[in-house]
């Protein structure tokens, strides 16, 4: 396809999301997306016909509801190639998702003296659950350092790992340096040393395929709303051998098979990890933006966005002044480009955009490790949807490029 | 809202240059204040000699309504009693949650030039950072 032909194609799709119809350069689509109509109206049509407590009733109103809800599982299992619907527990987010594997998972497999290894890249999601499990089980947490492009080698894969690594917790996308960590190979070196690979799929499922099988990662989490879909409904991903294996995160309604004062068994997976009434609305909404990523295709949407990413690269690297943090090269950030302006601290630059128009993210990201390993205390942040536009990244430079006069500094 | 009124000659004047950002000798008192939503820190300093503040300052970066903030707030403090300091602390802060009179941003002098950022609820935190330090500094010392 011709850079044309995907213009026009975008331009026709982002005619679905009413909310870009303001007059803004939304370019947050890193901490969240925009939601097309089919998104919007599956989530309506759910609440106008089919709504009621699903597995509950058996009346026919409660069963179409519990269709719908195990239709959206199906729909999530085959779009990241799951075995089966069960592999699939819905939860919140990808922090509720990372928060239930570390809590159900560390609980039966560490001990005293293991090792848990983390990159120093992580969202702090990522961080603090795995952290927490490591001090309350006295195990250690194993640093794993990328060089500062991001890019992690197997030299400093293996310094970390060693037959007391129990499960190593990898981001595939970075949040802040937009880099592409290797999951397939790395999975392949943790697998080898007798380790588990937990990946953070937050900011990688919104923006590529993803495969599990293929990559064959133990445990996968992600979060509906980065992805087109509504905000509440998120994905942890297992392999059967590890869910069936794992205890219940929260206990409840529904995630039981009996229960009496002395004697209680679990339901099956993925139900015993789905304790109370579910968020079917939000499952609804997920299977539609799946539905809506399916119909663009993944060629138009990464080719989209590699575009608008050498362009917002290509532009700052033209200024004076304003430093990229992560690799010079446009091909390796996914969608999003983080960077400095010399005297100018992050959240000033982010209000004179913002009040120009320009929606960026400043701050540390949830990233605090990680910023203290690059040495900055926070940064900016533009990311990009495929529905973002070049004009809109035009209107961000051209902002951008007034920052420093705007503060009284010169250029 | 007006960039103009926001990012003003006052708060671009005090950020690019501070005249209380540095270490001072022997302070009396010091404490941290941290900005939770960006991670800033910024330390403020005090010498305080029979109840009146006979020298300040504040070390750390910042954004800067943040930087600007706390050095116009050292400013002010220095050579008040602690009872001022205080009224002072809590009449910005009461004007940066748009609670404030008029006459009690007029008791704010320099620092009213902040006063925009009440409708600004992202930036509050930046603006009330030194003067929540000075305020709990001084809540300490009742003790
Ligand atoms: C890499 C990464 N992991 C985890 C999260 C947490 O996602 P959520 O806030 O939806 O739980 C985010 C998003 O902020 C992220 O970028």
């Amino acid at each position: 396809m011709t850079d044309t032909q995907i213009r026009e194609k975008v331009k026709e799709y982002r005619k679905q999301f009413p909310l870009l119809t303001q007059d803004l350069a939304y370019l947050d689509n890193a901490a969240t997306t925009q939601k097309p109509l089919g998104v919007l109206d599956a989530v309506r049509d759910y609440y106008e016909k089919d709504n009621a407590n699903p597995f509950r009733g058996v009346y026919d109103l409660s069963e179409r509801a519990t269709e719908a809800y195990e239709n959206a599982r199906a729909g999530v299992a085959a779009f990241i190639n799951a075995g089966a619907p069960e592999n699939i527990i819905f939860v919140r987010n990808a922090s509720e998702a990372l928060n239930l594997l570390a809590y159900s998972w560390c609980e039966d497999n560490i001990s005293e003296g293991d090792e848990i290894v983390v990159s120093v890249m992580e969202h702090h999601s990522d961080f603090l659950p795995w952290k927490y499990m490591a001090d309350k089980k006295k195990a250690r947490l194993v640093k794993l350092e990328p060089d500062e492009t991001g890019y992690i080698s197997d030299e400093a894969l293996d310094k970390c790992l060693s037959e007391k690594t129990k499960i190593v917790a990898l981001t595939q996308v970075s949040n802040v340096l937009g880099r592409v960590n290797d999951i397939k190979h790395i999975t392949g070196k943790v697998h080898s040393c007798g380790a588990l690979i937990s990946v953070d799929g937050a900011q990688s499922v919104p923006h590529m395929k993803v495969d599990v099988r293929d990559l064959d990662c133990d445990f996968l989490s992600f979060s509906g709303h980065k992805m087109f879909g509504p905000m509440g409904i998120g994905v942890l991903y297992g392999k059967s051998e590890h869910l069936e294996k794992m205890k219940p995160f929260m206990y409840g309604g529904e995630m039981i098979q009996t229960v009496h004062w002395d004697r209680v068994t679990y339901a099956e997976v993925p139900h015993k990890f789905e304790a109370g009434t579910v968020n079917v609305g939000g499952a609804v909404g997920l299977a539609a933006a799946i539905g809506f990523i399916n119909e663009v295709g993944w060629d138009i949407i990464e080719a989209q966005e590699e575009i608008l990413t050498k362009r917002a690269i290509d532009g700052i690297k033209a200024m004076n002044k304003i430093r990229i943090i992560g690799s010079r090269d446009a091909f390796d950030h996914k969608g999003i480009v983080t960077f400095c302006v010399e005297d100018v601290h992050p959240h000033d630059v982010a209000d004179i955009l913002g009040r120009a128009g320009v929606c960026v993210r400043a701050g540390h990201h949830c990233a605090q490790p990680l910023m203290d390993f690059l040495g900055v205390k926070s940064t900016c942040r533009a990311s990009f949807a495929f529905y973002n536009t070049e004009e809109e990244v035009d209107r961000f430079l051209e902002e951008l490029s007034k920052v420093r006069g705007l503060l009284g500094y010169g250029f | 809202m007006d960039f103009k009124t926001f990012y003003n000659e006052v708060v671009t004047d005090h950020n690019m240059h501070p005249l209380h950002k540095h270490p001072i000798e022997d302070p009396d008192i010091e404490m941290e204040g941290v900005n939770p939503s960006c991670g800033d820190e910024i330390t403020v300093q005090l010498k305080v000699k029979d109840g009146i503040i006979s020298d300040a300052s504040f070390i750390g970066d910042g954004c800067a309504i943040s930087q600007a903030s706390a050095d116009i707030m050292i400013d002010m403090i220095m050579g008040k009693n602690v009872t001022e300091a205080r009224h002072l602390a809590e009449n910005f802060i009461k004007m940066i949650k748009g609670e404030a009179t008029p006459d009690e941003i007029d008791e704010l002098g320099e620092a009213g030039a902040l006063s925009d950022i009440s409708h600004m609820p992202a930036r509050v935190k930046c603006a009330v950072l030194g003067w929540h330090t000075i305020d709990e500094i001084i809540k300490g010392m009742d003790k």
